[in-house]
């Protein structure tokens, strides 16, 4: 029963890792500019919270399938696959949890007040800087429980996580497609356990995200 | 008020009329083994053109993961699994009458490959070879196409070779997708499912199994629709369902 639990943290965990990384630059990139077509990219980077998980899924196997967009060249070139490993778990992943923080480092750059950037910039600090010791710090309880929702909602993934990498006991089977498997074979009590261990971790994160977003009041 | 008396007569005729059919059509559901998709949904056609008023509504999946839902208390009349186990076990549960259950089509395993593989292996002992790094088959404790593969595998005793190299699909279905799309080398699904995607697979050859794959069929004892329920598996089993059948790949049990 653990098997699970240590493939769905290792997972989370680096999903949460790469679409935290990706959101916060985003987020912070979109909440400093504003260009035509802004909106739509808005809408681009929301879809995967928005989509259902096996339409996330089938984009998923055409890019990166072995006789996929990527994944063709990805494996002539690097001889690297996806599916049916837990990278691709990874990859479903960060896909799903990406708007989840990219709308929160977004909101939370755009709340944070822009006269102390101009300040610092005006005191000669670069952009890198500014992002580094100002912008970020002041966004950093939005951002936080961004990234709590994120790690929840990369613990859950279910449905496009099983098309790309497939329920491999040890390899790829996840907590939640563990779960699955469990109540397709009729094992009921291997898949109560699991699905309260799920419940409890999920609660915990929901709590803090919660606990860090009231704080700033 | 003359509108509202007029509204209220209206909603009256219309909920009528909606409703006239269920008090005398008979609607059942059938919850068949996912290898039986196409075959199942060309005889519940045939059988509700033979049966005006009779509807049939199919639930297909792999045999396993049906049995888990009848037993969570799923409305289902006729269950139609692809191994006898998973018969069995509806059976030890009481979720079918037994004097209804038969045998009513056979299949045959096959090992297919994608039909861009530039060489298909003639034996059971080539899947050992580097040339098949991913082999797909059914989940065993779900599926029984599954069941059935890992039964060959154990009596070729290509279990230990073979292990690191499967890949579990949730149905037989499943296992011939990933077959179809090139993301495995080889699969494990019946000669029936074979022929649905035969331009993009080729059977390598027919694999002996263990014990015959025959197909069981069965009323539940919950069916409220037991009429209907029969009707529809004795036209099965009678000369009209087997004839589609055998157009899809099946053989006689």
């Amino acid at each position: 029963m653990f098997t699970p639990l240590w493939l769905t943290l290792k997972v989370a965990l680096l999903a949460t890792l790469f679409a935290g990384a990706a959101g916060i630059a985003l987020g912070w990139w979109m909440a400093r500019r504003r260009f035509p077509g802004q909106s739509v990219l808005d809408s681009v980077l929301l879809l995967p919270m928005v989509l259902p998980p096996t339409v996330l899924g089938y984009y998923l196997i055409v890019l990166v399938g072995r006789n996929g967009l990527i994944g063709h060249w990805l494996e002539r070139w690097f001889g690297i696959t996806l599916l049916f490993t837990w990278q691709g778990a990874v990859l479903a992943a960060a896909v799903v949890s990406l708007p989840l923080i990219y709308k929160a480092a977004r909101a939370a750059f755009e709340e944070t007040d822009g006269r102390f950037a101009q300040a610092a910039r005006t005191l000669g600090a670069g952009e890198w800087e500014v992002f580094l010791r100002i912008s970020l710090p002041l966004a950093l309880r939005g951002i936080g429980a961004g990234l709590a929702l994120s790690f929840a909602r990369a613990m859950g993934e279910f449905g496009a996580t099983l098309m790309i990498a497939g329920n491999l006991p040890g390899r790829t089977q996840t907590l939640s497609v563990a779960v699955y498997a469990a109540v397709q074979a009729g094992d009921d009590r291997l898949a109560l356990s699991l699905t309260l261990v799920i419940s409890v971790v999920c609660v915990v994160l929901l709590v803090l995200a919660s606990r860090l977003l009231q704080a700033k009041h | 008020m003359q509108i509202n008396r007029w509204l209220r007569s209206a909603a009256c005729a219309v909920s009528l009329v909606l409703a006239s059919p269920l008090l005398w059509a008979q609607e059942i559901v059938v919850s068949a083994a996912a290898s039986l998709t196409n075959a199942f949904q060309a005889v519940g056609k045939a059988w509700e053109q033979a049966q005006p008023g009779r509807k049939a509504t199919f639930n297909f999946a792999a045999s396993g993961a049906l049995l888990a839902q009848m037993q969570q208390g799923a409305p289902v009349d006729v269950f139609a699994s692809a191994d006898q186990p998973t018969m069995d076990k509806a059976q030890a549960s009481g979720l079918i009458a037994p004097d209804t259950r038969a045998n009513f089509v056979k299949n045959e395993l096959v090992l297919i490959v994608p039909a861009k593989a530039a060489s298909a292996p003639k034996t059971l002992e080539d899947l050992t070879g580097d040339t098949y790094k991913r082999i797909a088959a059914g989940t065993p404790a779900s599926v029984p196409v599954g069941r059935y593969t890992m039964n060959v595998v154990e009596q070729a005793k290509l279990a230990g070779p073979l292990q690191p190299k499967w890949i579990y699909g949730e149905s037989v279905r499943q296992v011939l997708d990933y077959v179809a799309r090139g993301e495995v080398d080889a699969g494990f699904v019946y000669r029936t499912d074979a022929l649905v995607k035969k331009d993009d697979t080729q059977i390598a050859f027919a694999v002996p199994t263990t014990s015959p794959v025959t197909y069981p069929i069965a009323q539940l004892t919950a069916s409220k629709q037991a009429a209907a329920a029969q009707s529809f598996i004795a036209f099965v089993r009678g000369p009209e369902g087997q004839k589609i059948l055998e157009g899809f790949g099946f053989s006689q049990p």
